[in-house]
């Protein structure tokens, strides 16, 4: 089918859709998200259809490749409908034994059903694994069920049908509808979307544009990525809707170069939504007309910057400008431009769709709705987990997220990317909202959050950060370019033993002027690792400078690895020691060379036996 | 339209569109700043001019050379904050430019006689470290020359200034607006009887018809006489020659 010429037609074609795609039939979806797909799910898509046809259900089964299930940690996922059991780490070599016993007679094949690493039990169905069952997946739900890259997927389970009613809405009300609902800015700052699109939809002029914000640059944040990469529609009609709001015939998304996936399904979804008539001329039959171009970014971390990422559209180098006018008034080219990112355009169909009173049901009352986080780092199952808003850091770590692995325990959580702060186990039972998270020295951010365990040096974190910042600032401005520098310096010198007291003073005393006078948000919150981390881990720092000690066994210029009596002789260490320093025979105690060791910690990762110490 | 606002409780007139920092030099109010020229669009980058500016009874530090000028609200130049946060700034510039004079006179004022930070290591040729960064030059050549010769490279502490991959540049006419224009004076150009360089290229010189000494440069003064509204004969004497010919005939009416 062609255009689809009104909200009619669109309607009696989702029915049609709706029946072929009956609940009882079988389907094999495969997570072909960029996670799964690092660990092969490509290669176990293609399997799948082989073996199918192969063992003759090539009818009676679809096989769908779907975007991310955010179960990375366990990739790759294939989720089996109706019974919806879930399969884990799947290879291409055990392909044809799931589709002869589970797919053809439902027999559950128990090493690919999920065990828990804590309490030891298995869950066969998705929504039985603790991952998922503590998550309200309003918008990453759906990647489950949908191929990204055929739009009958999305329209048969509900898809533009908010599209549909906002056009017999008029614009006024949707905007009344988002204001009410409260949505929040996914992006990062929590600006309500309602007061950005009416600021825009105000200003004077003859031309509006909307943008959607792909810029998603945070070291481990994948959020957006796999929203684009596994319901693009989702986004695409949250645009329309506010173009349609605002007024706006133009639309841009922006989005980093180093997405390719993402931009590969960005495309086919314009593509088939222009075919449908969800986009172009004369939409649905209403006369409102609208288009999206896609813009890709170089990957400087800077232009998602909401002014440098305009500036870039406009061809331009990008480097972010004043705000003091702001882009909803004067934007791209001049004009009033509606900025939101990627997660904040997908919650605008729900809202629509369910309505404003049943989304401010969803989270807490400052922060309706969920929010993606990418959990990362030490903890047990990584991946994108989609909370309501107000769960606690102790629910999205312990209860999602399955604690800490290899027994170890939590030092800090890092929320909000690169520039956000690092909370401490004091802070596990704060609710997770817009506001308290900025209350307590962090912030939302787009909605990473990294976990450390007492592995972690909080120094060379906030070196860590800083040193991705100092890279990352575009610099243009004094205060970010050469004071995050020179915050790096000085946490370097910490680091490296070579602190003072003075040396934190002047940290202390810089940082305030950089998070005071720096020209964009990149520069104001660039301070957050080093202050947060001083805020609470001050003794950390304390003992650096004074004792030149590093507590956490990281920083290399402050430690000794040494072999305990704990030591069996078993050779491991031996052999896999890089530099070869380590000396010791068989079932004799091993010793390390402390003068030309390398401190690389391979020892102590494979030592079966904990008895390599740092200290 | 007039806007009408306060300057350290002083009230003030400006047109609009003028930016603070220009409104309040005019009423006398001292303001440092080395990134901002009344001619060129502002920028913020020096950071220098953070000024406290109160609106709708919120206030915060910000720049005010690219803050534009407000009904009702209220700027206060000088705190003990805003000046602790100048100094700072200055102590940073002073580390990234330790041999820029105006950088050191400046600094001087708020006190900043040495930095605490690491002064940027001298060059193997043994170049200057004047350059902050401040784009006046980028900004001149591309909205007043309109040349476009110039670019910022690099990235962060890596950032840069001049030709775009430091070749010579073809868009460049040698008019020499960059070095003027410069704050530290850091542009280097040399000028000889017969010839310009600047920027790694070499241009040929126009000397005056009435007193020989050359003045601009060919490509200049190509440039000028193809896009601008002047005849050639106009470029064949020097600015100062039409000065005394031109008040030569003032003269002539006067008597």
């Amino acid at each position: 089918m062609g255009k689809i010429g009104s909200p009619k037609e669109l309607q009696s074609y989702r029915e049609g859709l709706a029946k072929k795609r009956s609940d009882s039939k079988k389907v094999v979806a495969v997570c072909c998200g960029t996670g799964c797909n690092a660990s092969g799910a490509r290669k176990v898509a293609a399997a799948f259809a082989e073996e199918l046809e192969k063992q003759g259900l090539g009818e009676q089964v679809e096989l769908r490749p779907t975007g991310c299930h955010g179960f990375c940690e366990r990739g790759t996922l294939v989720l089996m409908h109706p019974e919806e059991t879930l399969y884990q780490r799947v290879k291409p070599e055990d392909v044809a034994e799931i589709v002869s016993k589970t797919v053809a007679k439902g027999e559950v094949l128990e090493k690919h059903v999920y065990d828990d690493p804590v309490t030891g039990e298995k869950h066969v169905k998705e929504h039985e694994i603790p991952f998922y069952k503590h998550q309200n997946r309003l918008i990453l739900g759906k990647n489950g069920a949908i191929d990204p890259t055929k739009i009958d997927d999305y329209v048969a389970l509900g898809g533009y049908g908010a599209l549909s009613k906002a056009l017999s809405m008029g614009p006024e009300r949707v905007l009344d509808e988002v204001k009410r609902a409260n949505v929040r800015g996914r992006g990062g700052g929590g600006f309500p979307a309602g007061r950005k699109w009416e600021t825009c939809r105000n200003a004077p002029a003859d031309k509006r544009y909307v943008i959607c914000n792909a810029d998603e640059g945070d070291p481990g944040a994948f959020m957006d990525r796999s929203v684009l990469e596994g319901n693009p529609h989702a986004v695409i009609e949250g645009m329309i809707i506010g173009a349609y709001t605002v007024g706006s015939d133009e639309g841009y998304v922006y989005v980093r170069h180093e997405y390719p996936l993402a931009v590969e399904r960005l495309t086919i979804a314009l593509e088939q939504a222009r075919e449908k008539g969800f986009l172009g001329k004369d939409i649905l039959g209403t006369g409102f007309s609208f288009d999206i171009k896609i813009n890709r970014g170089g990957g400087a971390f800077v232009c998602g910057e909401s002014t440098a990422l305009m500036t870039s559209i406009e061809g331009k180098v990008g480097e972010p400008r004043a705000k003091h006018i702001h882009t909803v008034v004067a934007g791209l080219w001049g004009k009033p431009t509606n900025l939101n990112n990627v997660e904040t355009w997908a919650n605008i169909p729900l809202v629509i769709e369910k309505g404003a009173d049943w989304y401010t049901s969803i989270g807490t009352k400052g922060s309706p709705g969920t929010k993606i986080f990418s959990l990362v780092g030490k903890v047990n199952n990584t991946g994108l987990v989609e909370a309501p808003m107000g769960m606690t850091l102790r629910q999205i770590i312990f209860d999602i997220g399955g604690g800490i692995p290899k027994g170890g325990a939590f030092k800090a959580v890092q929320t909000g990317g690169p520039s956000g702060g690092c909370l401490p186990a004091e802070k596990l039972d704060i609710p997770v909202d817009f506001d308290t998270l900025v209350e307590q020295g962090s912030m939302m951010g787009s909605g990473g959050m990294i976990v450390m365990d007492d592995r972690t040096c909080m120094v060379d974190v906030a070196k860590y950060f800083l040193g991705f910042l100092k890279f990352e600032s575009c610099g243009k401005c004094t205060t970010c370019r050469e004071g995050t520098r020179r915050l790096h310096e000085l946490v370097t010198e910490i680091a490296e033993g070579r602190g003072t007291p003075e040396t934190i003073a002047l940290i202390e005393e810089l940082a305030e002027t950089v998070k005071e006078g720096s020209l964009c948000a990149l520069g104001t919150t660039a301070v957050n690792p080093v202050r947060s981390t001083l805020q609470f881990f001050r003794d950390e720092y304390l003992a650096h400078v004074n004792e030149k000690r590093c507590p956490a066994g990281v920083c290399k210029a402050l430690i000794t690895y040494e072999i305990t009596d704990a030591c069996t002789g078993c050779m491991v260490c031996k052999k896999r020691c890089p530099e070869g320093v380590i000396s010791g025979d068989k079932k004799q105690k091993h010793v390390i060379d402390a003068k030309k060791c390398i401190k690389c910690g391979i020892c102590r990762d494979v030592c079966k036996f904990d008895a390599v110490r740092v200290y | 339209m007039t806007v009408k606002f306060k300057i350290d409780g002083v009230s003030v007139e400006a047109a609009e569109g003028a930016s603070v920092l220009d409104v309040a030099r005019r009423y006398g109010f001292e303001i440092p700043s080395l990134c901002h020229h009344e001619a060129v669009t502002p920028y913020g980058a020096c950071r220098l001019c953070l000024v406290e500016i109160a609106k709708g009874g919120r206030k915060k530090l910000t720049t005010c050379c690219n803050y534009e000028v407000l009904e009702g609200i209220s700027v206060v130049t000088d705190t003990p904050e805003i000046r602790r946060h100048r100094a700072m700034v200055l102590e940073l510039i002073l580390a990234e430019a330790p041999d820029a004079e105006p950088v050191r006179r400046l600094a001087a004022e708020y006190g900043v006689r040495t930095t605490r930070f690491p002064a940027k290591p001298k060059g193997e040729a043994g170049e200057k470290r004047d350059c902050i960064l401040c784009g006046l030059c980028v900004r001149v050549c591309s909205e007043i020359v309109e040349a476009n010769a110039l670019t910022f490279n690099g990235r962060g502490e890596k950032r840069g200034v001049g030709t775009p991959y430091h070749e010579a540049s073809d868009q460049c006419i040698g008019c020499a607006s960059c070095a003027s224009v410069c704050p530290t004076g850091c542009i280097e150009v040399k000028d000889t009887a017969d010839a310009r360089e600047i920027w790694g290229r070499k241009f040929g010189v126009v000397r005056c018809e009435s007193c020989g000494a050359p003045f601009m440069t060919e490509a200049h003064r190509d440039r000028a006489v193809a896009d601008g509204p002047l005849p050639a004969e106009y470029f064949k004497t020097c600015p100062a020659c039409k000065r005394k010919a031109l008040s030569g005939r003032f003269a002539a009416v006067g008597a």
